[in-house]
């Protein structure tokens, strides 16, 4: 027994004084032959959807590394930037449907228009009475109620208008009908737009209040675009977004690549569909791979070096006359700006946008398992983080189902513990995943890529 | 033999040890002041007498028993009472809540030793019932000092009890530390104003550097030219 | 006379009596979020599915009782027991405390360490609970159904509106009353809770006048489960139970544990009503409240409301962002921003 020890801290020893660089290979292609091992063991085509997959997560998780490893800041709020860089590919990619906006755009407009009055004067009550106590509180209420009434007198008519145009089909403005790629920094912009507010309301609090903060908010954007019929179809979805790589149909009635599949001896269908994930996977991987180039060359430019000085002694930061909190702001918005990018890139994957698919525990608190497993601090432990959670996150269900029906096999078929614990397998990655989480922040609080030490 | 010997005491706050060799020792109804520049490690001595500082070596013991091992909550039982210098009341809690938190290991005080405290700070009877937390500076020392006295201590721990008080209240803080100091409570104090201690201890203590650079009795060191000089400016 | 009886009865029928029962949950969980933060000083966001879990039990001895053929009808079968659940919940506290917790308060860890932490838990108990129970929404009160009829109500007072009174309702209430006043009696009157308030506002001098540090964080830990097995069984009972839920029930909790004041246990119950009644105040529609008072279609053919009901979750994010912005200290000024 003394022995596997002596063996085990040999090996660890081993392990630590291998260089940087190596090791980060040495992890890399570890989750390489994973994706591998799917690929021969699975299928192909499983391994590239994972990958695509991995890839989004990756620069999700780039984002959130951006906001917590950077500046310490713990946005919670991860699902909701995600899901407007979603609205985005809607908003870009769709054609507008005319009738829709003839039925009421105007009545929106308007109601609009008076909305965004009534929040002005709300916010110029609200400074000017700003001695007044209770008169401030009901008058700020008063505004706020009439405005909000007025607004739907004219809102409510144009919404409901415009969700019976073509129902079935539409019943929404559609979008603007334009390259679909272009979305993606629409959806950066968009999330960015919505981080600079958020930030500017809450990046003054509490550490943990920020994180209660942002995850209330994503929330409401999530309510939003369930709710907003007109905008986003809501719960309808919005199926069929036009893609910036070519279809799998379109692929299959070409002569040259029936010619290609047939030399080859493959079946054409899988061919065409692993060509169509091979395109994403080059185009998303030129996306992380620009990212991380601006996130590094960000963090080591002295912008970076304040950023963490920051993050290490606030107190000290703001004595040598850094405004923290603007700082602060900023890399809020970078950090989101990315998801924005990411949630934009993820639609445009899956064709479609959903807007129940948006949980906070998949879109938010998994991409922290990312960044906290990888090595917060580290945009190349980000990376690996984001890859090996979202490989185990799809692979802990049909290895905890085998796990489960392996160490069950002793029992009768038809036992009921054995039939719950089959059934009930899937939650078994939920406790995984908490587990690794709890298990990394207890024994390797940096992660698997530790910051490097500047 | 006296009732708290503490003997080369060592210990720090990770890095550099704060203190390097300190010994303090204080017997009922003696008064012993700490005195010494800033950053000699006053407080630490404090902190490191009552358990709040792990020593890295030396002792501490009471009555000849060493109370190393002991967690700082159970050294109160040993009748030792520490006033924080800053801190040093449950703001959010009345007056005599606080004073019964003093006496929560020992709830008969309650009912003796709250008159006395009262009789000694008339004005916190009266105020009773208020948060402690809304009262002025000097009755907010007052409560602290209280709050100790109400744990019945055989040895009372001051830290810079008069830090921030007018010179009126001062004198009148000093008059009540004799006081109990008369009941037979070893006083350990550290201060400031070292001259003004030095007049009423039993023992000073001059520490530099996290180690003893005299050791006497209060009138001795205030006689002493060199103690003059070096650190009652003159 | 009438028409103002009669919108009086709407408004008592969909907003009074639900959101005392809805507010009474949530302060309840509030209270529980509150306490560890005033002890322990940090946000729990595992306390969602800790409420879960000890409904869960709750649950599965109710399922056993009721195979046995105990019951106390026409109370719910769950009520009896509800102690086993508090008894799981406490355990499953003290368990976690001395696996996870209790390191990161040796390491003196700062907060978004604990909330990261507590994260993860989340996500374990979360795990377990569904892992035990199954996903699926369980309907477990098999006690009376009401306390007052609706057409009973009509009958008595010959008003066209009724006022229906859930059995689960009316046992909320009261049980939350119960339970909180006995909170209270603990915190100011005893010893022990007097300890635990100073121990939560001055760790440090709390040491110093002998309180046991350990007592008063295994104390917390007890009556935070207590809480919040109580909570989530008395949520279960009126609402239905259902594993997903309590995940989201977070939110509207810590917005009224931020609403009150964090770390203070008024605020926590304030905050917990303010939160229920906003809800319901902002996405009831009153055109026929209107109508009864006004005469129909005065005020136009809208539904009247301020927000549409699909809102009603969002509504509890809203205030407490609001909060967040003009007082983050809370209603009763908690422990710090």
């Amino acid at each position: 027994m003394s022995f596997l020890f002596e063996k085990y801290y040999q090996i660890r020893l081993g392990l630590k004084r291998l260089p940087d660089l190596l090791r980060n290979s040495l992890l890399a292609a570890i989750m390489a032959c994973l994706l591998a091992i799917v690929g021969f063991s699975q299928s192909w085509n499983l391994a590239f959807s994972l990958l695509n997959m991995c890839l989004i997560s990756a620069i999700m998780a780039l984002g959130v590394n951006i906001q917590w490893g950077y500046a310490g800041l713990f946005n919670a709020g991860i699902m909701g930037f995600a899901a407007l860089g979603g609205l985005a590919a809607v908003l870009i990619s769709v054609d507008p449907v005319k009738a829709a906006w003839a039925a009421g755009g105007q009545g929106l407009l308007f109601g609009f228009s008076i909305g965004v009055l009534t929040i002005y004067s709300v916010r110029f009550v609200w400074k000017r009475l700003s001695y007044s106590g209770s008169k401030r509180y009901s008058i700020t209420i008063l505004i706020l109620v009439v405005g909000l009434a007025t607004m739907r007198f004219f809102t409510d008519p144009a919404t409901l208008a415009i969700e019976a145009v073509d129902a079935a089909k539409s019943g929404y403005l559609g979008g603007l009908g334009m390259p679909i790629m272009f979305s993606w920094i629409v959806g950066g912009l968009l999330a960015a737009g919505v981080a600079w507010v958020i930030g500017k309301i809450s990046l003054g609090l509490r550490s943990d209040y920020l994180a209660i903060a942002t995850l209330g908010i994503s929330e409401i954007i999530i309510y939003f675009l369930k709710f907003e019929d007109w905008l986003t179809r809501g719960v309808k979805n919005v199926n069929g977004l036009p893609r910036p790589v070519p279809y799998e149909i379109n692929l299959q009635n070409e002569a040259w690549f029936q010619q290609v599949t047939s030399t080859l001896d493959v079946s054409v269908v899988d061919a065409s569909s692993l060509i169509v994930k091979a395109c994403y996977t080059g185009i998303f991987l030129a996306v992380l791979l620009a990212v991380i180039w601006f996130s590094e060359t960000a963090l080591r430019a002295p912008w970076g070096r304040m950023m963490r000085a920051i993050r290490d002694n606030e107190i000290a930061a703001t004595a040598m006359g850094k405004n923290v909190q603007k700082q602060h702001l900023q890399v809020f918005v970078l950090g989101s700006a990315v998801i924005g990018i990411a949630g934009a890139m993820l639609v445009t994957l899956d064709g479609q946008f959903t807007p129940t698919s948006y949980q906070p525990l998949r879109f938010t608190f998994l991409i922290w398992v990312m960044v906290i497993i990888g090595g917060s601090g580290n945009n190349w432990g980000a990376v690996l983080g984001g890859f090996v959670i979202w490989f185990f996150w799809i692979e802990a269900e049909p290895v905890g189902l085998w796990l489960i029906t392996f160490l069950t096999s002793g029992m009768e078929p038809t036992n009921w513990l054995r039939l719950h614990l089959i059934q009930n397998a899937a939650h078994t990655r939920l406790i995984t995943m908490g587990l690794v989480l709890l298990l990394t922040l207890r024994f390797a609080p940096r992660g698997l890529i530790p910051e490097a030490k500047r | 033999m006296s009732y708290l010997v503490s003997e080369n005491m060592v210990a720090g706050y990770g890095g550099a040890n704060i203190l390097n060799s300190c010994s303090i020792e204080v017997d009922l109804g003696q008064i012993a002041v700490v005195v010494g520049p800033n950053g000699a490690g006053k407080s630490t001595a404090m902190k490191a007498i009552f358990g709040m500082l792990p020593l890295q070596r030396g002792n501490v013991k009471v009555l000849n028993e060493s109370i190393n091992d002991l967690p700082t909550f159970q050294r109160v039982k040993k009748g030792m009472a520490f006033v924080p210098q800053t801190d040093n009341i449950f703001s959010s809690l009345t007056v005599e809540e606080n004073l019964e938190m003093g006496a929560f290991t020992n709830p008969r005080a309650m009912i003796t030793i709250i008159e006395q405290v009262y009789s000694l700070f008339p004005a916190l009877k009266e105020k009773r019932l208020q948060r402690a937390g809304e009262l002025s500076g000097g009755q907010r020392q007052q409560v602290a000092v209280g709050r100790a006295l109400m744990t019945e201590p055989k040895l009372l721990m001051l830290d810079e009890p008069t830090a921030g008080v007018s010179p009126i209240v001062m004198d009148e803080l000093f008059e009540r530390i004799i006081d109990v100091a008369r009941t037979g409570i070893a006083i350990l104090m550290v201060e400031q104003n070292a001259k003004q201690a030095l007049s009423i201890a039993d023992i000073g203590y001059v520490l530099v550097q996290g180690e003893n650079r005299y050791t006497d009795s209060g009138k001795a060191l205030l006689e002493n030219t060199d103690v003059r000089k070096t650190f009652l400016g003159g | 006379m009438e028409g103002s009886l009669n919108s009086l009865a709407l408004l008592v029928n969909y907003i009074f009596v639900p959101g005392f029962a809805y507010g009474s949950q949530l302060a309840l969980g509030a209270l529980g979020v509150t306490m560890i933060y005033a002890v322990l000083n940090f946000s729990n966001f595992s306390h969602g599915e800790i409420m879960s879990f000890g409904a869960m039990i709750t649950i599965l001895v109710t399922y056993w009782f009721q195979g046995l053929g105990i019951s106390v009808h026409p109370l719910p079968t769950a009520l009896i027991a509800l102690p086993v659940g508090i008894g799981g919940a406490i355990l499953l506290c003290l368990l976690l405390d001395r696996l996870v917790f209790s390191f990161y308060r040796q390491q003196r860890a700062n907060s978004v360490t604990y909330l990261i932490v507590s994260i993860g838990v989340m996500f374990v108990i979360g795990g377990i609970t569904r892992f035990i129970i199954g996903p699926d929404d369980r309907n477990f009160n098999d006690g009376e159904r009401f306390v007052l009829k609706a057409r009973t109500f009509k009958e008595m007072t010959g008003l066209s509106e009724g006022v229906a009174i859930k059995s689960s309702q009316a046992i909320t209430v009261a049980s939350a009353f119960i339970v909180v006043a006995a909170v209270f009696w603990f915190l100011s009157r005893t010893r022990t809770g007097k300890s635990m308030r100073a121990y939560s506002n001055n760790p440090d001098l709390a040491l110093l006048s002998g309180i046991d540090p350990n007592r008063v964080v295994f104390l917390a830990w007890v009556i935070t489960a207590g809480l919040a097995a109580i909570a989530g069984t008395l949520y279960g009972l009126d609402k239905s139970y259902k594993p997903l839920v309590f995940l989201h029930l977070v939110l509207p909790i810590f917005a009224a544990a931020i609403v009150g004041g964090v770390g203070s246990p008024l605020g926590a119950i304030v905050g917990g009503f303010v939160i229920a009644f906003s809800e319901l105040f902002i996405t009831f529609a009153y055109k026929k409240v209107a109508a009864y008072l006004l005469g129909d279609g005065v005020l136009g053919d809208g539904l009247l409301q301020l927000l549409s009901t699909d809102y009603k979750f969002a509504v509890s994010f809203i205030i407490l962002v609001v909060v967040l912005l003009i007082k983050p200290t809370g209603i009763f000024s908690g422990k710090s921003i």
